[in-house]
């Protein structure tokens, strides 16, 4: 009994500094020197400022102003609208959305009044947002599923490309791109599957988004 | 449905089997210390550790001995846990918290630190807005090792018992312990921490990003050391993430690749440890038709779980989406669920998750379809011997052998016997109640807190709305703390988190002490009787095969063992999934 206390105690502390000090720290050193970018989070500069991470999802929203001022929701998080010369990412259920610094699930149940409203809201904004410039106008039924449905980190950096093709029908009009050009801007940054066959392709918004800025300018 | 994602499940299933078969022959010559090509790396600190704990590794134990040693261990480790995550201001002057986070309240973090320390790796607060870096280090990682270590252990000292020809030692724990460390989990680890960050996984100490975006937002970005827990929570079956939102959350898992490769590393112990005993009992074909059992009943489920997400769900079709596969778009009930995984590596990663103790997620199982959500249900039901954790499956689905054979005795009117051991009153008594140890915790939790106004304080109506799916959320909370799983459908909580930060934050006490105990209690007991069965039979005679004798290894076993193995998970867990995932399954009805 005595010699096992012994043993215990000594044991946990010395496998914590092996397991919990020396372990993290290899990895730390070994990633920092064979793959920095990544280990830091793959992050974007735009002429020297940081603009995000690669493969973290942004909202690409407009802060809403009254009277010159930022217009807040009651919790206090700004009052957005999308902003129509931008790639939009997936619906976030982080607060707000696509808060990378406190990921959060929306845990919407399949057979649930909830998620049939937040589906109608989601469908309803993409709608408003993209259906004019739509060939045909949009219906629910066009929509593809990850434009209505939310991502399950809240920070998806990735859209299918089939909703990227919808949303390009919008930037092509207002950015007063040739349609060809935005679908080819899609197609270049375009993540295929693991190995040709693991998980599905995706449209890097971020990247897309930086891409247009470089061809037409912010404004 | 489409190619491609059938092609992953039965690929994963394939390379799964290459990778466990020589992993398995190498942890079979680790534990009976034959020679091994890491033992020039491995041999000094093996001896260095031995020393310094004063530990004399040819000392073989009984299992009363091998017990109180693994209980003891464990105890130091709740402890000095519990004083990390308590005491986390005063270890600011490491500088890895660089946030100024500050401790857990003390019902959260006794949640937390039984969840660590059981293998569980439930998680009642978000990683990123609750644990400083040195908390997740020299707390959460270690414990991610040890535990896991323990339940290798057992598996360990319990195939000694069934193999043993003399005496009473199941071998020694430390031993065990040790070499675990050594020349299992930290091998495997640094190379799958490796390869993480080589596809995009994070790997610093910094301060969390903050800047304005291309819209001139504010945004922050959690920073970390992330893909060396991440590996060891993969390879120890653990699940708890460094993030709150685990696996699903792009630094923790980049690419459909790395999502590939992480389902590997989950089921690669587990699997392998089949093996390992097949070896080690000098008889392989004992391992390949466990082998077999668990992979039928894997298959199935990844199949039932892909049809059924492919299908949508009940809301989406309200809603008029389309959820047939489309020309670049996955189609399905993609809702919860990440671009980059699809349905496919979604559903299969789900499966992986919860037929193992490892219980990451990279989908939230709450928005999976009533019968793809029935599947987890289904899984934990099997009380975790398809694969099962790394260590515990493979303890538990021996019990579950030994059961199988006591009842095909029965038919045939012999004295049931096992690899010529005779099983006996003792050992079926063990056996049994075991095996009925971790249902109970289950169940009777679940009823305490379907129950209680306390417990239903958990369900978080907002969100999910009550009906099926709010009894599902409790029921699931307790079948995964008892089976030492972790997944969650995370509708149901017990750390409410006013704000960014973790100050003001508080836990539900009543959700928070039930799990843990349901954990403990279910970890701890069934090690208890694994250890004595392994005991008991240690010291029987083998008698040799006869004419009679059944045989263990060949697909009427096989089928006989499934066949065990649902009815006793059916027969106890079915009214209680027919009130959840089933009900919900079977109608499209919206509950308000």
């Amino acid at each position: 009994m005595k010699r096992d206390l012994v043993t215990a105690g000594i044991g946990i502390i010395v496998l914590t500094l092996l397991c919990g000090v020396v372990y993290p720290l290899l990895i730390t050193g070994v990633s920092q020197v064979a793959f920095p970018g990544n280990a830091d989070g793959q992050q974007i500069f735009v002429h020297g400022k940081l603009v995000g991470s690669k493969i973290i999802g942004q909202n690409f929203a407009d802060q809403t102003y009254r009277h010159g001022k930022p217009v807040l929701t009651s919790a206090g998080a700004p009052v957005t609208v999308p902003d129509p010369r931008y790639f939009q990412t997936r619906p976030s259920g982080t607060a707000p959305s696509d808060n990378a610094a406190a990921t959060a699930f929306a845990n919407y149940g399949p057979n649930s009044t909830i998620t049939l409203k937040a589906l109608q809201s989601n469908i309803a904004a993409y709608i408003a947002l993209n259906g004019r410039y739509y060939p045909g106008g949009l219906t629910a039924a066009k929509i593809p599923v990850d434009a209505a449905d939310t991502s399950a980190s809240g920070i998806d950096p990735q859209i299918s490309v089939a909703n990227a093709d919808i949303q390009a029908y919008r930037i092509a009009a207002v950015r007063r791109l040739p349609l060809a050009t935005v679908h080819r801007l899609i197609s270049d940054y375009t993540s295929g599957r693991g190995l040709g066959f693991s998980g599905e392709p995706g449209v890097d918004v971020l990247e897309c988004n930086l891409a247009l800025d470089r061809l037409t300018g912010r404004r | 449905m489409t190619f491609l994602g059938w092609l992953t499940i039965v690929g994963f299933a394939a390379i799964l089997t290459l990778l466990a078969l020589p992993l398995g022959a190498y942890m079979a010559a680790v534990y009976a210390r034959e020679r091994s090509f890491m033992d020039p790396v491995m041999r000094l600190p093996e001896r260095f550790l031995y020393r310094v704990m004063r530990v004399d590794p040819d000392h073989g134990q009984d299992w009363k001995a091998y017990a109180k040693s693994l209980i003891i261990f464990s105890l130091a480790g709740w402890l000095l846990l519990y004083f990390f995550l308590r005491t986390q201001m005063l270890w600011n002057w490491t500088g890895l918290n660089p946030m100024g986070f500050h401790s857990a309240p003390w019902n959260v973090t006794f949640n937390t630190v039984s969840s660590f320390i059981t293998n569980t790796n439930w998680q009642y607060y978000g990683g990123e807005t609750t644990l400083s870096y040195f908390s997740q280090m020299a707390g959460l990682t270690v414990q991610n090792y040890l535990s896991a270590a323990v339940g290798i252990s057992v598996a360990i000292a319990l195939i000694r018992g069934i193999i043993g020809r003399s005496g009473k030692s199941i071998g020694n724990f430390w031993q065990d312990l040790i070499r675990t460390i050594l020349w299992v989990e930290l091998p495997l680890s640094i190379i799958l921490a490796v390869v993480l960050v080589s596809q995009g996984a994070l790997q610093n100490f910094s301060h969390y990003l903050s800047f304005t975006g291309i819209t001139h937002l504010a945004n922050q970005i959690a920073m970390g050391p992330v893909a060396s827990q991440e590996a060891i929570k993969l390879i120890g079956t653990n699940g708890g993430g460094f993030f709150n939102t685990n696996s699903a959350h792009p630094f923790e898992n980049p690419t459909g690749l790395t999502n590939f490769v992480e389902m590997l590393a989950v089921l690669s112990i587990p699997a392998a440890l089949v093996f390992t005993y097949g070896k080690m009992s000098g008889n392989r074909r004992q391992g390949y038709a466990i082998y077999s059992t668990m992979m039928v009943m894997f298959l199935g489920a990844a199949i039932v779980a892909y049809i059924a997400e492919a299908h949508g769900s009940p809301a989406q079709h309200a809603a008029g989406l389309h959820t047939a596969v489309a020309a670049h778009s996955t189609g399905g009930n993609i809702e919860g669920k990440e671009q980059r995984f699809g349905i496919a590596g979604s559903a299969l990663f789900d499966v992986v998750t919860t037929v193992t103790s490892c219980g990451a997620v990279n989908s939230t199982l709450e928005s999976f379809t009533g019968i793809g959500g029935a599947v987890p249900f289904a899984n934990l039901s099997a009380s975790e011997v398809i694969f099962g954790g790394v260590g515990t499956g493979l303890y538990s689905i021996l019990l579950y052998v030994l059961l199988a054979v006591f009842i095909g005795g029965l038919m045939v009117g012999r004295t049931p016997e096992y690899l010529g051991k005779k099983i006996e009153a003792r050992e079926i008594k063990l056996v049994a109640i075991g095996l009925l140890i971790t249902p109970l915790a289950a169940l009777f939790c679940t009823a305490l807190a379907t129950a209680s106004a306390a417990g239903r304080a958990s369900i978080d109506t907002a969100v999910t709305g009550s009906g099926p799916q709010g009894f599902s959320e409790t029921f699931y909370a307790y079948l995964s703390q008892a089976n030492n799983n972790g997944s969650a459908f995370p509708g149901y909580t017990g750390f409410i988190q006013p704000n960014a930060g973790n100050l003001g934050s508080h836990g539900i006490t009543f959700a928070n002490l039930l799990g843990g105990f349901d954990m403990l209690f279910a970890r701890y007991a069934p090690i208890l009787f694994a250890l004595a069965v392994a005991g008991s039979l240690a010291g029987k005679r083998v008698s040799p095969a006869g004419l009679g004798t059944m045989r263990t290894d060949n697909p009427t076993f096989v089928i006989l063992l499934i066949g065990v193995i649902v009815l006793v998970g059916a027969l106890t867990f079915f009214p209680a999934l027919l009130l959840g995932p089933i009900v919900q399954g079977l109608t499209s009805h919206l509950y308000s």
